[in-house]
């Protein structure tokens, strides 16, 4: 039991402590949570304005008389359905590669491509979860905005998207937690991120139990801590639904 | 009472569903300023939908609705302009649940009339104390009983200062108790001079406020008059059994 404790104390300082090995998991672990940070701002965004576009037009398409307006809302309502199609028909390894080989070739921030990559990715996830999220909302409540004589735009900016926003909250809680799982195929870009850190700990030591456990737990971690807090949001949204 | 109508709707037709469903055959009426219009008719008979289509809620098929010198149904006509002046309240209040009731009535005086909010919190406190709710200004809809949101859903019409109020159905999800504090306040509008049209059930009210009560069914207008020859000498035999049938 000693010798197997001593043991084990030794592959965690070699692996670990030596050479300040350390930080590869510390500083894979920062990077991890800027890409998941980002690209869930960059996916809202994206989310949200698509969203509108594709429950505008299916709102609206047999109201609209025939015009500009109505040609632009039809073609935005097309590229939508494309980027949809597109993003959620390919594996998101393959996107990140040809967002690093062949779009943003130019660029050496590797984490900038992660971010826009894995944001332009989950945008098309996020935008069905809103897109819910606005056809939950009572018609009552868009009829009550134009009737005072609130644009389209304002009504959702007002009306619509506060109270969407709040029922979808959970849902975009746990995209944030599978984003956080899904970047773990940063490395295919050369990102240094929390597994990659760990791969490359295994690679100098040459033991590749302590390092890729370490990794996975940390992960295990990170996302039991954030459902334990998406778990207290929904409860906390729910009680204040009198 | 100016000669000029504030509401003049002409061959006004709505069909549902590519032509399937004609929800109104062609509709014309006038309604002229101060004038309280109350529409009454069987279910599915289109008043909803003719109350809806003069604001544009429902876009209608054919035909025009000009308010005070526009014809709404043209093209490039701002309709948000339009809607301004136009107050509807609906059967279900749609009151914003995400706002508190000076957050209700303040949301259209502040983005579209360009008020402050301080100018638009006097005047919200104002109606409200009218309507006896200057207690609740701080309530959110949920807190409060549905003829309490129905009167918060008539001042926030009124907050935005229309020229004419459209009702679908008032009372109509209300508990019988409730009912009666909503149509004090319509009548009270009335009074002041409001041009009001107003979808609705209560016979007693119709009888009671309006200046011309319209019979509808299968879309069109079948006979219209005062309270008096609707009421007590109806001529169609529809307009004959369907008072039959309500009162």
């Amino acid at each position: 039991m000693a010798a197997s404790f001593a043991k084990f104390k030794e592959t965690f300082v070699f692996n670990f402590i030596e050479g300040a090995r350390w930080k590869y998991i510390t500083n894979g672990l920062l990077v991890t949570l800027e890409v998941t940070f980002f690209s869930l701002l960059l996916g809202i965004a994206i989310g949200v304005v698509v969203a509108m576009i594709r429950s505008s037009y299916d709102q609206m398409k047999d109201e609209l008389r025939p015009g500009l307006g109505s040609t632009l809302l039809k073609l935005l309502n097309e590229i939508s359905r494309l980027y949809l199609t597109v993003i959620r028909g390919t594996p998101v390894v393959v996107q990140l590669l040809i967002g690093y080989f062949v779009i943003f070739v130019s660029s050496t921030n590797t984490v900038f491509v992660a971010s826009m990559v894995f944001g332009i990715n989950s945008g098309a996830y996020i935008t069905e979860i809103i897109r819910g999220g606005i056809m939950s909302i009572d018609q009552g409540q868009f009829e009550a905005g134009r009737s005072i004589g609130l644009t389209y735009i304002q009504t959702m900016r007002y009306i619509i998207i506060p109270q969407a926003f709040k029922n979808v909250l959970p849902s975009l809680a746990n995209e944030f937690i599978a984003l956080l799982k899904e970047t773990a195929v940063c490395g295919y870009i050369g990102l240094m991120d929390l597994t990659k850190g760990g791969d490359v700990i295994r690679g100098r030591t040459f033991t590749a139990y302590m390092p890729l456990l370490a990794v996975a737990l940390i992960y295990l971690i990170l996302v039991i801590f954030f459902s334990w807090l998406v778990g207290k949001l929904e409860r906390r949204l729910r009680s204040s639904e009198r | 009472m100016s000669a000029e109508p504030i509401l003049s709707v002409r061959g006004l037709q709505k069909h549902f569903n590519a032509g399937a469903v004609h929800a109104l055959n062609g509709v014309n009426v006038d309604i002229a300023r101060s004038e309280v219009l109350v529409v009454i008719g069987p279910s599915g008979s289109g008043k909803s939908t003719f109350l809806r289509c003069l604001n544009l809620l429902e876009r209608p098929t054919a035909g025009s609705v000009i308010f005070e010198g526009t014809d709404l149904t043209a093209p490039r006509v701002n309709i948000n302009l339009c809607r301004r002046r136009i107050g509807m309240v609906f059967q279900h209040f749609n009151l914003f649940p995400h706002m508190t009731v000076l957050g209700n009535l303040t949301l259209g005086p502040i983005r579209l009339l360009g008020k402050t909010p301080a100018e638009a919190e006097k005047k919200a406190m104002q109606l409200l104390e009218r309507v006896g709710l200057a207690d609740r200004s701080d309530a959110y809809p949920s807190q409060l009983s549905g003829g309490q949101k129905q009167r918060i859903a008539i001042v926030r019409a009124l907050c935005m200062e229309p020229d004419v109020m459209l009702f679908d159905e008032p009372t109509s999800a209300l508990d019988p108790e409730m009912v009666g504090e909503v149509l004090d306040v319509m009548k009270e509008l009335a009074r002041e001079g409001m041009t009001m049209v107003v979808v609705t059930h209560e016979m007693g009210f119709a009888r009671e406020v309006a200046d011309r009560v319209i019979f509808m069914d299968e879309g069109l207008i079948v006979e219209e008059g005062t309270p008096w020859e609707i009421f007590e000498n109806p001529q169609s035999e529809r307009l004959q059994s369907f008072l039959a049938k309500v009162l």
